[in-house]
C-alpha cells in the first residue's frame, strides 16, 4: 500500500499527480473463504480490517450489492460521540470512541475526525433532569459529559437562540467534548484501503439472493453475478436490508426499516464551530467544513425501504433549527435525501449469533451507527474469528428480546442521530 | 408524502393525520399465562419488516381517532388497499 504523506502529496505534485496508485484492488472473488461478509457500508469494511488486522484472517471477501460506501455511511450526519445512558452502551461507544480518536493515523488515512463538542439543549425540566442523570452516568462510567447554563452556552455558541423569548426557551445543556464529528465517505474508504491493503477482496456489483443452509449451518451465499461463494462463517452487515437477508436465512429480526432524511443548505461562511442537538424542539445542525449546514431529524413513522421520506418530517425538521436558530431563517436548503435505517425497538444494536450456525448478525445501528463504525467493526471481527462474542457485545446478542435484558436507550439516543 | 384513504371518515387526508402502528395482524397469546419468554418476545419484538407489500395498522389520529388497515408497498410506497379492523386483505404477496 503507497504511504499517504505530505512528502507523497509534494512528490506527486512533481507528476501532476497522474501517477497516484489505485487505492483498492477489483478482484474477481474466490469460490470459497473463511469469512464472508455481506454488505460494504462502514461496518463491514471496519469489519473485514480489523478481522485482517488483529485476527490474522485475510482470506474474507465483503460483498456489495452497489458501490462500496454508497448506503448510509454515505448518508448519515457524521455526528460522533459516546455519551449514552447505560453501561452496556457506555462501554460499546467508548470503545468506538477510543478507535476514533487514533483512526487517521491506523489507517493513514484522513478521517478529518473533528472533537469539536456535541451539546444537548434542554428546554424542559424533564429535559434537565434526564441530562443531569446522563451526565451522573457518564461521569461514573469514566466519560466526559457535563452540563451548562443557558448564560455559559450562550457565550460558547452565540447563534443559538438561549433567550427568554423563544418559544421553547433553552434551560441549559449538556455537552460532550470530546464528540464531533468525521467525514462519512472518509471512514468507509480509509476502511476499504487498508482492508484490501491486507488481503482482504472488496467484491462490488455482488448482490447476495439466497443462503446456503445446511442442517441448520451456513455453508455459503449465492449471489446473482458470482453464484455461489462458500465461506466457514458469515457476518451479515447491511443496515436498512437486515430483515430482507434474515429471511433469506429463515428467521425474523426484532428490526423494523425506516426512512431517515436528513438535507444540507447552500454554503455559507462560516458560524457553527460544534454540533448542537435539540431532543425536545426535535432537531440537529452542525457546518461542515465546506460551510454547508447538515440538519437532520427523526425517521419517518413507517416501514419503508424507497431512501426517501414525506415532506411532513423535513418541515418539522427546519421548523426545529429556525426556532433554535434564528439567523438560518433565510438559508436556502441545497440538497436533501434519506437512507434506510434498521431500527430496535430499545434503540440499541444487535451484534449476535442467530438460529443459523456460523452465521452472525450486526445491524438495528438505527439512526446513529455512524459513530459505532470502528467499535463495532472491532467487535464484529472478535465474534466472527471466535465463533462468539467479545465481552463488550455480549449484551447486545438479538436474544435480550426472549430473555427481557433491553438495553433501553430511547432517552439518550433521542433526536436521530 | 402519503395521502391515505380512511375507510371510516370516508376521504383521502394527508399523512400528516395519522400514525402508523406498525405491522398488522399480530394475534395477542391466547393463554397469556402459559408463554414462553420466547414466545412473549416475538410477540412483541420480532417482526416481518418486508420489502415489498406490508400489511400495516394505522390510526386517523388528528381526526376519527379510529384504527383501520393498509396495505402498502415498502418500496414505491404505494397504498394498495385499506380495509377495517376485522377485515383480510385482498392484495397479498406472491409466495416468493
Ligand atoms: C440521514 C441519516 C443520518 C444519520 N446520522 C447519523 C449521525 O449523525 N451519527 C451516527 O452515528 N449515525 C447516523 N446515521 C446512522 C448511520 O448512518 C448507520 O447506522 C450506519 O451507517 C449503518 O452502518 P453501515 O455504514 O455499515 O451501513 P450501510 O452503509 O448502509 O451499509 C450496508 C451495505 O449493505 C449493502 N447490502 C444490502 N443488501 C445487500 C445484499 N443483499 N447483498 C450485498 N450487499 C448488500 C448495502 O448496499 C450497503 O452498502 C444516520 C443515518 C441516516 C440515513
Ligand atoms: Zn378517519
Amino acid at each position: 500500500m503507497q504511504h499517504y504523506s505530505g512528502f507523497g502529496l509534494l512528490k506527486h505534485a512533481l507528476h501532476y499527480h497522474e501517477d497516484w496508485q489505485r487505492v483498492w484492488r477489483n478482484p474477481t472473488p474466490k469460490k470459497k473463504y473463511d469469512v464472508i461478509i455481506i454488505g460494504a457500508g462502514g461496518h463491514g469494511l471496519a469489519t473485514a480490517y480489523y478481522l485482517a488486522k488483529e485476527h490474522g484472517i485475510t482470506n474474507v471477501a465483503v460483498l456489495e450489492k452497489g458501490h462500496l460506501g454508497g448506503g448510509n455511511i454515505a448518508r448519515n450526519t457524521t455526528i460522533v460521540r459516546s455519551n449514552y445512558l447505560w453501561d452496556e452502551s457506555a462501554a460499546l461507544y467508548e470503545h468506538s470512541m477510543k478507535l476514533w480518536e487514533g483512526l487517521s493515523q491506523d489507517l493513514n488515512y484522513n478521517v478529518m475526525f473533528s472533537q469539536r463538542g456535541v451539546y444537548h439543549t434542554c428546554h424542559t425540566l424533564g429535559d434537565m433532569r434526564s441530562n443531569e442523570r446522563l451526565v451522573a452516568a457518564n461521569r461514573l462510567q469514566g466519560i466526559d459529559n457535563e452540563m451548562v447554563d443557558a448564560e455559559q452556552l450562550q457565550k460558547e455558541i452565540p447563534s443559538l437562540d438561549c433567550s427568554k423569548g423563544a418559544r421553547y426557551p433553552i434551560m441549559g445543556a449538556s455537552v460532550q467534548r470530546r464528540a464531533g464529528n468525521a467525514r462519512h465517505d472518509a471512514v468507509a474508504w480509509g476502511y476499504a484501503r487498508a482492508a484490501d491493503a491486507l488481503g482482504v477482496d472488496l467484491i462490488q456489483n455482488c448482490e447476495v439472493i439466497d443462503m446456503e443452509i445446511s442442517e441448520g449451518k451456513i455453508t455459503g451465499v449465492k449471489t446473482k453475478q458470482y453464484g455461489v461463494l462458500k465461506a466457514d462463517r458469515v457476518g451479515c452487515v447491511v443496515a436498512g436490508n437486515s430483515g430482507v437477508l434474515a429471511k433469506m436465512a429463515g428467521f425474523e429480526l426484532p428490526v423494523e426499516s425506516h426512512p431517515l432524511q436528513a438535507l444540507v443548505s447552500e454554503p455559507i461562511k462560516p458560524f457553527l464551530d460544534t454540533v448542537v442537538m435539540s431532543n425536545h424542539v426535535h432537531g440537529y445542525m452542525s457546518q461542515s467544513d465546506k460551510g454547508d449546514l447538515v440538519i437532520g431529524a427523526g425517521i419517518d413513522g413507517w416501514v419503508g425501504y424507497g431512501q426517501r421520506g414525506s415532506y411532513g418530517i423535513i418541515e418539522h425538521t427546519i421548523q426545529a433549527i429556525v426556532e433554535m436558530f434564528p439567523c438560518t431563517s433565510r438559508v436556502r436548503m441545497n440538497r436533501q435525501w434519506g437512507g434506510i435505517v434498521d431500527a430496535c425497538p430499545d434503540a440499541s444494536p444487535i451484534i449476535s449469533d442467530t438460529p443459523v450456525k456460523n452465521l452472525f448478525f450486526n445491524c438495528g445501528w438505527g439512526t446513529g451507527g455512524f459513530k459505532g463504525t470502528p467499535g463495532s467493526g472491532n467487535l464484529f471481527a472478535h465474534t466472527l474469528a471466535h465463533g462468539k462474542p467479545h465481552p463488550i457485545a455480549e449484551p447486545f446478542s438479538m436474544y435480550r428480546f426472549h430473555t427481557g435484558a433491553l438495553i433501553d436507550e430511547h432517552g439518550a439516543a433521542g433526536v436521530a442521530h | 408524502m402519503l395521502l391515505i384513504y380512511c375507510p371510516h371518515c370516508g376521504e383521502h387526508r394527508d399523512e400528516e393525520e395519522f400514525h402508523s402502528k406498525g405491522q398488522a395482524h399480530i394475534a395477542r397469546p391466547l393463554d397469556p399465562d402459559n408463554c414462553t419468554d420466547k414466545e412473549w418476545g416475538e410477540y412483541l419484538f420480532f417482526r416481518k419488516n418486508p420489502r415489498g407489500l406490508h400489511h400495516e395498522l394505522w390510526i386517523h389520529a388528528t381526526g376519527c381517532r379510529k384504527f383501520f388497515n393498509v396495505t402498502r408497498d415498502t418500496v414505491s410506497y404505494e397504498i394498495k388497499e385499506v380495509y377495517k379492523i376485522g377485515e383480510r386483505p385482498s392484495v397479498v404477496a406472491t409466495a416468493s
